[in-house]
């Protein structure tokens, strides 16, 4: 909402300097986005200095000249005025510009095939002198620091840009602003001087609100001013509307604008002669169409509330109006509308058509129902005082009865919301001041509410308005209580807290990144997963919710890849998405490594990433968060997005069900679908909602501290097994020999090749053997040696080797 | 007597000597050998009168012991020459690059949610979640939003239906709803998270991060309001003071409703917090509307309280100068070098929120 201060003054009484007014709009919660002089269309002139001419290399007449208008380079423009010579202050007119004389708008052009930025004006071309015999001279002692500044004085005062929140209707007037400021202390509200204008005859063209259901409009005020003579606005309401950047258009259209943005009421002009014998409000049937004023053709769907004639619809009722019945300069006659309707029935017609205007914008937000007589009395008195006429007598149809709502209200609310006492005088007179009616009553006061404030309806409401006015910084600071009902985190949130921290300790760089993606890649990562399809996305490539976290971070890769980084360690913990509906929606930690390890570094041989990098990682992690390594059990099972031979899956415990982890080496057609170009990919996931939550805390798990001081033995084995049995089963057969006795298995060599059979494999294990009550002898060694190698080889069908 | 004096006096001239490892081992055989001379001064002790051979034993012994320590002595003096003789070649340039290390890093907004979860733990509040997919009655009508109010059109919706019911919550503070509907008051949560808004350009990202504020118990008034949120703006930009100001503003679930500013200036082309004369919106607050409370089953008879809700990217921003909002979300490895943090650096009242 724009205005001027001297406007604001015409309403409000005030010894208020601009900046107290700025603060206190500010205070009363009206917030100021700006404060600054129009913007004028002659602030594209400036003062120049031709600092070079040289001569049009296709045109013997034209220069071709340098111009500095005060900016860091000089710029180009081609002028054919003789007296163009360098050093010449003179008028400059950038693209964009409007010549006064002629009107028309500049563009960057070629001339003759050489471009010019602008133009050089004659004293003819700006309409300050009829001298259009070259270029406009000015005086270099009055100019010569004046070079870039505008040449014409900005005669507009300095407007104020207020961003009105969507309750405060009334506050898209002038008059509601300056009611506002004078409740809050700035001045007092001027009366709006009575209008005595005379009324003549009927209102004679029939006008009928019909009653279709949802019926948009319940109030419809009109009356004919017969013989105007529309023109050109007067200067004080050009500048009225320029100042607020608007174009003024004519008389009769800049008045109903004006009314609009003095008063917050919103008015339409038709030219009667060219309306069809009566005004019909009724509900829209499906297919009509009409011409609006922003000259576009709507289709109209069924019940929205339109204005109609005899032959048709003139226009979206509270909306826009049409051409049909558009007032012209010539227009002689007209019906002026003044008239309520539902926010509502505005909001659903406007939303369906996406059409945007002051008057929606205002109608959706709530007009004052009891403001159309004011509005229909001032406008016809300018119309005319300006254009002459005659003015019939008021017609205003009604469905329905507008009685000012009624609350209660206990002066006690108000202490108890705020914290702070206003005394029951200071607050009568705030409401007062805004336009309530106020009966005492005990403890309570009985409020009538004024009109024009449909954000009114409760209590808390009143408690707002005396706050707001009394203002914020009343409110006192309480230091916080320090009690807790609760933990801060819950377990969940804790773990997730503790794995991020713990993935990044690995080397990894935490991203964040888009809940959506771009479906072709997701595509790649979904999986089972449904795809959940934005209806609205920002763009093409961001269309999809994520059914992965990798989608987005192979993107990034990709381009971090391209800005020349080799080695990239990345992970990003937060939601993927199952389906459409809230809560179906997985908390998960992905995380991708790329590259090599050691790349050239002097000491360490460098090799590519691998899987058994990504597997350490995500053990690691696990470990770290408090689960029991030992339990652990992997599968060789993983989405499909993964190397088929080089990934697994993790359970917590072999009989789980949902593995709370996959890791390994991305697929290589992935890789090369995304057009990743690195040696090489691994990833991992965490499945943070698949990691069971321990009753107890770790400390509670702990059993009690006990440990052997007898000798511990170590023993190597090496056992030829089928190529494919699995380390785990072999570790896991050994291990359980004698949970006792063995503390722990290693392997320290894997073989395939000479001596081994093609279908086998040699694994190499070192074995820990250690008793908690007694050093064991030979005999018991290698009775323990004997019954390993034996249950190893009844179990797996593997041969020692010797 | 005379005898082992003299054996003495012979072997520690011998010993004084710069000797080789190979002489003082044959010293020390010549002495303690098999038939060396203080063992076989121990086999005479025998042939010695009773009276005589107390004394001469015990003058043996003290020999003994001088010499075998002096030889000790010696051997070991001997051996750290010659380990630091081989040391001399063993030198490595220790300027030499260290190992690969593996540092990782925390995204600015992990560390500033972390930091801000600390704040509020402070003084009691407790952290709630909420799904980033929200339906039409969560996100709006439950919050005094209906369908047909302006305000919904300061929220550029990202839909997942063309029915408008299923969406990408706007706000965290559907959040506020899911926990009242779940429990009793009192409530004293925030709710950290993503949020969604169909907005992009340098100051607009699609997706951003907010976090909510819910404060309801019996006798909550706009006092606690100012005051718990003066306490968070100071903790968080660990300054002493804080200008703040609180504006009327409108949001359809607060009443009344405020905007809060703080104040800053700019110095050299940074954002000095707390001092100056220039103002910088950072949250929206306010008292949580009786018709909120009437949707979640709560008496506004009885209890009041107040939310607020605060963009999490916009405060790292301020406190951690970072100048535009669109990189967090982009993943350039030299920003997240950059601006990260290390993991272990987790923020925490008693050591101080950020190092």
């Amino acid at each position: 909402m724009k205005f001027t201060i001297g406007w604001l003054k015409e309403h409000l009484d005030t010894r208020f300097k601009d900046n107290e007014i700025i603060e206190k709009l500010t205070d009363i919660g009206l917030e100021v986005e700006s404060f600054e002089k129009a913007r004028s269309e002659f602030d594209s002139f400036k003062v120049a200095k031709i600092i070079n001419t040289e001569k049009h290399p296709n045109a013997d007449r034209l220069k071709v000249c340098d111009v500095d208008i005060g900016e860091e380079n000089t710029i180009k423009v081609v002028c054919g005025a003789p007296n163009a010579k360098k050093n010449l202050f003179t008028v400059y007119a950038g693209p964009g510009s409007i010549i006064p004389k002629s009107k028309t708008k500049l563009t960057i052009s070629k001339i003759r095939g050489v471009i010019s930025y602008g133009m050089l004006c004659s004293e003819n071309e700006l309409n300050i002198s009829d001298e259009s015999q070259g270029i406009t001279e000015l005086s270099p002692n009055k100019y010569s620091n004046k070079i870039g500044k505008n040449y014409f004085k900005n005669g507009s005062g300095k407007v104020i840009d207020l961003s009105i929140t969507p309750n405060r209707p009334d506050c898209l007037g002038v008059r509601g602003i300056a009611r506002d400021l004078a409740a809050a202390g700035a001045g007092k509200l001027k009366d709006i001087s009575k209008k005595n204008i005379k009324k003549n005859g009927p209102q004679n063209i029939n006008v009928s609100i019909t009653k279709d259901k949802n019926q948009g409009c319940t109030i419809f005020g009109s009356c004919l001013i017969k013989g105007v003579t529309n023109k050109e606005s007067p200067k004080w309401l050009k500048d009225k509307i320029e100042s607020l950047g608007q174009k003024p258009i004519s008389a009769i259209v800049d008045i109903t604008n004006f009314v609009m943005l003095n008063l917050n009421r919103p008015l339409h002009a038709y030219d009667s002669d060219k309306i069809d014998k009566e005004i019909i409000v009724r509900n829209s049937k499906k297919n009509e169409t009409f011409k609006a004023l922003d000259n576009k053709e709507y289709k109209l769907e069924d019940d929205m509330c339109v204005i109609s004639d005899k032959s048709g619809v003139l226009g979206l009722g509270g909306i826009i109006g049409g051409t049909r019945s558009g007032t012209e300069l010539n227009t002689k006659n007209i019906l002026l509308e003044s008239a309520f309707f539902l926010p509502k029935s505005i909001r659903k017609t406007s939303k369906q058509l996406n059409i945007d205007t002051d008057a929606k914008f205002r109608f959706e937000r709530g007009i004052d129902p009891n403001s159309i007589e004011l509005g229909l009395t001032e406008a016809a008195n300018l119309i005319t005082e300006i254009c002459g006429g005659t003015i019939s007598k008021f017609d205003i149809q009604k469905t329905q009865k507008y009685k000012n709502n009624k609350i209660k209200f206990k002066i006690s609310m108000f202490e108890k919301v705020a914290g702070f006492k206003v005394s029951e005088k200071n607050i009568t007179k705030i409401l007062k001041d805004l336009g309530f009616e106020i009966s005492k009553k005990k403890l309570e006061l009985e409020l009538k509410i004024p009109s024009w404030r449909p954000d009114i309806t409760q209590p808390i409401d009143i408690v707002e308005e005396i706050v707001r006015i009394k203002g914020y910084n009343n409110i006192q600071t309480l230091e916080p209580e320090k009690n807790r009902i609760k933990d801060t985190l819950n377990k969940k949130q804790k773990l997730f807290h503790f794995l991020q921290r713990s993935v990044a300790s690995k080397g990894y760089y935490e991203t964040v990144t888009w809940s959506f993606t771009d479906s072709k890649i997701n595509e790649l990562f979904k999986e089972d997963y449904k795809e959940i399809k934005i209806v609205n996305p920002i763009s093409s490539d961001l269309n999809v919710l994520r059914n992965s976290i990798f989608p987005n971070l192979m993107f990034y890769l990709k381009k971090n890849l391209d800005r020349g980084f080799k080695d990239i360690s990345l992970f990003e913990i937060g939601p993927i998405f199952k389906n459409n509906q809230p809560g179906e929606q997985l908390t998960v930690i992905g995380a991708i490594k790329s590259g090599k390890n050691f790349r050239n570094n002097w000491n360490e041989k460098e090799r590519n990433v691998d899987v058994f990098d990504a597997k350490k990682d995500v053990f690691q992690t696990l470990v770290e968060s408090g689960y029991d390594k030992r339990n652990f059990f992997i599968r060789d099972k993983s989405p499909n997005y993964y190397h088929p031979g080089k990934s697994g899956s993790l359970y917590l415990d072999k009989d789980d069900i949902d593995p709370v982890a996959y890791f390994g080496e991305i697929h290589p057609n992935v890789v090369k679908k995304l057009d990743i170009k690195t040696e090489a990919l691994v990833s991992f996931e965490i499945y943070l909602d698949n990691l069971k939550n321990n009753k107890t805390k770790l400390k509670d798990q702990k059993s009690n501290f006990e440990y052997s001081d007898y000798q511990k033995s170590e023993r190597d084995f090496a056992f030829v097994v089928d190529k494919n049995f699995k380390a785990q089963d072999l570790i896991e057969i050994i291990s359980s020999v004698d949970k006792e006795l063995i503390r722990s298995v290693k392997i320290f060599d894997i073989y395939e090749g000479e001596n081994i059979p093609d279908n086998k494999k040699s694994i190499a294990l070192n074995v820990t053997i250690q008793s908690s009550d007694k050093t064991l002898n030979e005999n018991d060694l290698e009775k323990i040696n004997n019954l390993i190698i034996s249950t190893v080889e009844i179990k797996s069908g593997a041969k020692i080797r010797s | 007597m005379s005898d082992i004096k003299k054996i003495k006096e012979e072997y520690l001239e011998k010993l004084k000597s710069n000797l080789n490892i190979e002489t003082v081992n044959k010293i020390k055989t010549e002495l303690f050998g098999k038939n060396g001379q203080i063992s076989n001064s121990f086999k005479n002790l025998g042939s010695l009168p009773t009276d005589e051979r107390k004394k001469f034993a015990s003058d043996l012994n003290a020999v003994k012991e001088e010499l075998q320590n002096i030889i000790n002595i010696k051997i070991q003096e001997i051996e750290i020459k010659e380990i630091n003789s081989k040391l001399v070649n063993e030198k490595v340039d220790v300027t030499l690059p260290e190992r690969e290390i593996n540092r990782g890093k925390i995204h600015p907004v992990s560390q500033v949610i972390d930091e801000i979860s600390s704040i509020f733990s402070e003084i009691g509040f407790s952290v709630e979640e909420g799904p980033d997919i929200e339906n039409e009655h969560y996100n709006f009508s439950a919050l005094n939003t209906p369908d047909h109010h302006p305000a919904r059109d300061m929220h550029d919706t990202f839909y997942l239906d063309n029915n408008k019911e299923l969406l990408l919550r706007t706000h965290t503070s559907p959040v506020q709803i899911r926990t009242m509907l779940n429990g009793k008051p009192p409530f004293k949560i925030i709710a950290p998270g993503r949020t969604y808004r169909s907005d992009s350009d340098q100051t607009h990202s699609p997706m951003f991060h907010q976090v909510e504020g819910l404060h309801i118990d019996k006798e909550i008034n706009m006092g606690h309001l100012k005051g718990c949120l003066n306490y968070f703006i100071k903790s968080f930009f660990e300054v002493d003071k804080i200008k703040m100001r609180f504006r009327p503003s409108h949001f359809p679930f607060t009443e009344p409703s405020a905007e809060v500013d703080i104040g800053y200036e700019l110095k050299d082309g940074k954002i000095i917090i707390g001092e100056g004369d220039k103002w910088l919106e950072i949250l929206g607050c306010g008292m949580v509307h009786p018709n909120v409370l009437k949707n979640v089953n709560v008496n506004p008879n009885k209890f009041q309280g107040y939310a607020f809700g605060i963009g999490i990217d916009r405060l790292g921003m301020l406190k951690y100068g970072i100048n535009d909002l669109r990189a967090f979300f982009e993943t350039d490895y030299r920003w997240l070098n950059h601006f990260g943090f290390d993991p272990l650096d987790v923020p925490s009242n008693y050591r101080g929120l950020s190092r």
